[in-house]
């Protein structure tokens, strides 16, 4: 069967070693780094290409974010996704409940025109807030069922197996479609965008749709860097000087 | 791991490319307790070598900067870390094609074997480029790849092996402090050292260090783009770092070379993006390192296109992708130079930067040498620091000259090249009748100079003038030059020279100074002019220049526009330290009209009552002359062997003066002249050397045909070299040629420009002895002996008057004939026109 699939991602900053907040602690200094969407994002744009190329169908990434978020849905049709969707917002940052419901209603309004969604992809969390809850709080606004963790995608005749990483192996489920799924790092290695790709990805239309912004539940009062432990190093001795501090060491440390 | 020293010869700041090559060499040269500190890790600091493309392509146009990058192929390959697949710079396009029948020419002078090859060729080589949109390509065998971080390590190594280094990674420096003008120690984060010499070798920071001395260093970093394509298994199978030849896509300011199972895609094609060295992020906040910044994908993108039609199949390859892309931030310098030599503002406080792969090593051998001995063996004058005006030190003028220069990285740039951004910065007092004149300048040492006049039009029918056929031949030049010559040759042309350079020396100390630094005997009477050479140590030249003597204890010396920073810095680096002579420029206080011609007498006559005969003011002298109620100094010399004076005039009376020649000259026909003819035509025929083409440091003044007939009794710099060259017959001898035949295959007549090689007659390339190539220094029009006219230093038995040999031009061959092997010209060789 053809699929229908839709990817949500989020435009996010790609920081060096040391992230730099701007002087009001509000947000991460940008004006040195790129952006990108995170590892999990990358890995579920990737398997919606991969699944409509092996069932045939079409692909939509979605994000909401502001106009330069852009960027972010084109490098997905890059890698060979077929339309973008921007919920256009200005710069600042819409919480979890905001976000979902923005995302709902873009969805909504989607499927009014094309259909429904076969699978919406969420990255397990975005490399930023890391809320864990965008995908959940969709799903249950669209009153479909949703795994998130998933390292394996299989669309079977009517519905879907999925399989979530545990301690010990996977956790198996089976889902009826439309369905909705947050996917891990690993699910799959995603390629990387193709010359050609980018200049498909260039010229094509993104569609632009203007949220309602509804109340969210958390405010911002500031980042912060968290407590960097003070480490120091004791040097115990050298060779075979040192193996009676070290064997003490060891019996301090219940290791003896 | 940091063992910093309190005390230090040398502190050397930045372990990139260049600072590594500076150690070893100077390592290498007997120098001890060299410091080198970077404030990142090793091998890979950050800076601009860590990213680099590592590629070497050896022919330039430019002499200095191809005889640096030859030398830094040879230590490369004697290092063990240079492969050379060779590479191709592919023409899309009819005007590419000639310009790469130039580089043919540039290969022949330089000695780089290099090949015009058919797009069959091309496809034999680098079996995925698509020909269909080429038209040929100039293929160049020894281009190479070097291991650049490697040969950092092994310099690094050399310099620790002679127990003449500390290395100290990770360690910044946080201020230079400089002590009556002199540095006197780097403070860093991990101690401060105390040092006789600091070298700022830190890329993209170097103007950043220098300034916390006070010093300047007149580049910006700026980015360039590039991205990796991959994985290509046509690639992968070569089983190579790099299989295929270098492709260089002219014409679309790119290049792609293969990086393993990669291909790198880079571009200078993407509008100038400029940052500031405050800018620049650190190790910590950067993403992938401080000069490797985030692609700006929407500049790129353009050139993807482009990179894809020349190479389809390759680049779109099922499964490879972008996987990398940066922005590369690179140093990029107002004239495309490097900047190297000691800073004008603190002593001991050296700069070596907007330094490329290609010329790392040679340029830290030339560093070395500089501050080992005093001058370097490959004349630096185009890399020297201090060649820049303080205007040139402003970064209006660096964004707007880098801006404009980014984009001709792999352009067509014309011998004779205007810039176009950051004019009318420098305006001779006589502007204002010049621009009335139609005068269409050129830039000199940032001045604004009429190189001829649009109103002079009429006179290339008057003397019936041919113009060029090939547009190349005439780009930036016009017939008028020519007009304007024969104009001045039969009446008079008043000439705007005010962009010349004007120092005094005063003291009691100024004659004995004076000695010590030129060849010729200035202690000379009062009034007298000496043209003299100015040498370096090793008896090359350092410049040539006009030593005047004004008073028992005055001169002034005028030497060239472009010469400013270079001759002030010699001059005042050699002043007496006890006081007793002291020298200030006095440049911008003077402006200076030429007249010439035969009528010029009659003309300036007319306005003076001082007696202008020959008897009363022969040739050589300089007077004071009250011209109009205006005091000026004039000289009775010439620069283009016609009778009449360099005028000096206050800079305030310069329209006064203007308007009192302009209008006395009328009743002769004078005209107004342009650089066109003082600098080229009219210099040519006399065969007179001009410094930075003829003169140079690698030649000394007898191979010039300079020496003088007599040594003065004085000690001078270079006199021990200078007279051992006068001992012997020398191996090479500046000539004048003249062109026989113009005509090209295609039946058009064809003018070389200069840079040319000069070949025998059955095309081989000639050097002499040293090693030194034979090659077109000038080259211009002679209108009055009606002749094409080529200067070059032929090894003497080439030298010979009358014989014949062939300049190469566009890939043609032309015959020439030798007319003069000395310093007298063709044009008037016994100088009685000027002595008249």
């Amino acid at each position: 069967m053809a699929l229908n699939i839709l990817v949500a991602v989020k435009r996010v900053p790609a920081p060096g070693a040391k992230i730099v907040l701007t002087e009001d602690a509000q947000r991460i200094d940008t004006k040195h780094l790129g952006f990108t969407v995170s590892p999990h994002e990358e890995c579920a744009v990737e398997e919606a290409v991969q699944l409509t190329g092996q069932h045939g169908g079409e692909s939509t990434v979605l994000t909401l974010g502001p106009e330069v978020a852009e960027e972010q849905l084109r490098t997905a049709i890059s890698m060979g996704i077929n339309h973008g969707v921007l919920v256009a917002t200005d710069d600042e940052e819409w919480d979890a409940i905001a976000t979902a419901a923005a995302l709902t209603d873009a969805i909504t309004t989607l499927e009014a025109e094309r259909g429904a969604f076969d699978l919406i992809l969420f990255g397990n969390e975005s490399a930023d807030a890391g809320n864990y809850q965008v995908g959940v709080r969709v799903a249950h606004a669209l009153d479909r069922p949703v795994v998130s963790g998933i390292k394996d995608i299989e669309v079977t005749g009517d519905g879907v197996t999925m399989k979530r990483a545990v301690d010990d192996g996977f956790e198996v489920m089976q889902l009826p479609l439309p369905a909705v799924a947050a996917v891990k790092e690993g699910i799959n290695l995603p390629r990387y965008p193709a010359m050609r790709g980018r200049l498909i990805a260039k010229k094509a239309q993104i569609r632009h749709i203007t949220p309602e912004q509804r109340q969210g539940g958390l405010s911002r009062v500031r980042l912060r860097h968290p407590q960097q432990d003070q480490t120091e190093t004791q040097i115990l001795g050298t060779g075979a000087e040192a193996a009676p501090a070290v064997a003490r060491i060891f019996e301090e440390v219940g290791l003896l | 791991m940091s063992d910093l020293p309190d005390r230090a010869h040398v502190v050397v700041i930045g372990a990139g490319i260049v600072g590594n090559c500076i150690v070893g060499h100077l390592a290498d040269k007997g120098w001890k307790e060299i410091v080198l500190v970077d404030k990142g890790p090793l091998p890979d600091p950050g800076g601009s070598t860590g990213h680099a493309s590592n590629f070497i392509f050896p022919v330039d146009h430019g002499k200095e900067i191809a005889m640096l990058t030859l030398d830094s192929q040879r230590q490369y390959e004697a290092m063990g870390i240079q492969v050379s697949p060779g590479g191709i710079e592919v023409a899309r396009t009819e005007e590419r094609m000639e310009e790469l029948r130039r580089r043919m020419a540039s290969a022949k002078a330089w000695g780089v074997e290099s090949e015009l090859i058919s797009n069959e060729r091309i496809k034999e080589l680098v079996p995925f480029v698509n020909t269909d949109i080429l038209l040929g390509g100039f293929w160049t065998p020894s281009v190479s790849v070097v291991d650049s971080l490697q040969a950092g390590t092994i310099m690094r190594q050399k310099a620790i092996d002679a127990s003449a280094l500390t290395v100290s990674a990770n360690t910044e420096v946080e201020d230079l402090e400089v002590e009556d003008g002199r540095i006197k120690a780097v403070v860093t984060d991990r101690g401060r050292i105390e040092c006789e010499y600091v070298i700022v070798a830190c890329g993209v920071w170097s103007p950043k260090i220098a300034a916390m001395a006070g010093a300047t260093i007149p580049l910006t970093p700026a980015v360039h783009q590039m991205i990796d394509v991959g994985p290509i298994p046509a690639l992968e199978e070569t089983r190579a770092e790099i299989a295929f030849p270098i492709v260089r896509d002219m014409d679309t300011n790119m290049y792609e070379r293969q990086n393993g199972g990669d291909m790198e895609v880079g571009s200078y094609a993407h509008r100038p993006i400029l940052h500031m060295p405050e800018d620049i992020p650190s190790i910590e906040e950067a993403q992938l390192s401080p000069t490797q910044l985030p692609l700006s994908q929407e500049d790129f993108d353009p050139q993807m296109e482009d990179a894809l039609e020349l190479m389809p199949d390759l680049l779109d390859t099922p499964g490879a992708g972008v996987k990398h892309g940066i922005d590369g931030l690179l140093s990029l310098t107002p004239d495309g130079g490097p900047i190297l030599g000691e800073t004008i503002e603190v002593k001991g406080l050296w700069s070596a930067a907007a330094v490329w792969i290609k010329e790392g090593p040679g340029v830290g051998r030339m560093i070395a040498e500089w501050m080992t001995d005093g001058e370097p063996e490959i004349d630096p004058h185009g890399a020297d620091i201090a060649r820049f005006t303080p205007h040139q030190r402003t970064w209006k003028h660096i964004r707007a000259r880098t801006s404009e220069g980014f984009n001709k990285t792999y352009g067509i740039v014309h011998p004779r090249e205007q810039w176009e951004s950051d004019r009318d910065q420098r305006h001779s007092t006589f502007h204002p009748r010049t621009k009335a004149l139609g005068a269409v300048y050129f830039e000199a040492g940032t001045w604004e100079r009429p190189q001829w006049y649009e109103s002079n039009a009429p006179l290339v029918e008057e003397f019936g003038v041919a113009d060029r056929e090939h547009e190349w031949d005439r780009r930036w030049w016009s017939p008028i030059i020519n007009a304007e010559h024969l104009a001045m040759r039969e009446r008079a042309a008043m000439i705007d020279l005010t962009a010349f350079s004007i120092y005094e020396v005063k003291g009691a100390g100024a004659c004995e100074y004076l000695q010590r630094m030129v060849v010729a005997n200035v202690d000379r009477p009062i009034g007298r002019i000496m043209y003299t050479p100015v040498l370096t140590h090793k008896g090359g030249f350092r410049s040539d220049l006009t030593v005047v003597r004004l008073g028992w204890d005055h001169y002034r010396i005028i030497t060239g526009g472009g010469d400013w920073g270079r001759d002030l810095k010699w001059f005042t680096d050699h002043l007496p330290s006890d006081g007793s002579a002291f020298l200030y420029d006095v440049t911008n206080a003077w402006c200076t009209a030429g007249v010439w011609g035969p009528r010029a007498r009659d003309i300036v006559q007319s306005v003076t009552e001082h007696d202008l005969s020959n008897e009363a003011f022969p040739f050589g002298q300089a007077q004071q002359v009250e011209v109009n109620g205006i005091p000026t100094l004039m000289l009775r010399i010439s620069y283009v062997g016609d009778l009449g004076w360099e005028i000096h005039a206050p800079m305030e009376h310069g329209l006064k003066l203007w308007d009192t020649l302009w209008e006395a000259g009328q009743p002769h026909g004078m005209i107004a002249a342009g650089g066109g003819v003082y600098g080229t035509t009219g210099r040519i025929e006399k065969g007179y050397r001009l410094m930075g083409a003829e003169l140079e440091s690698e030649y000394n003044p007898v191979e010039a045909g300079l020496a003088f007939p007599k040594v003065k009794a004085a000690d001078f710099n270079g006199k021990e070299n200078y007279l051992k060259a006068r001992e012997s017959e020398p191996i090479a001898k500046m000539c004048s040629l003249t062109v026989e035949d113009h005509t090209s295959k295609a039946g058009i007549k064809r003018f070389m420009n200069g840079g040319e090689p000069i070949l025998t007659t059955d095309g081989q390339r000639i050097a002499d002895a040293h090693g030194r190539p034979s090659f077109v220094t000038t080259a211009g029009s002679g209108p009055s002996v009606g002749k094409h006219i080529l200067l070059a230093y032929l090894p003497t038995e080439h030298a010979e008057e009358g014989n014949e040999l062939l300049v190469e031009y566009m890939n043609e061959h032309y015959p020439v004939v030798v007319r003069s092997n000395t310093r007298n010209g063709i044009f008037d060789p016994d100088d009685t026109r000027m002595k008249a």
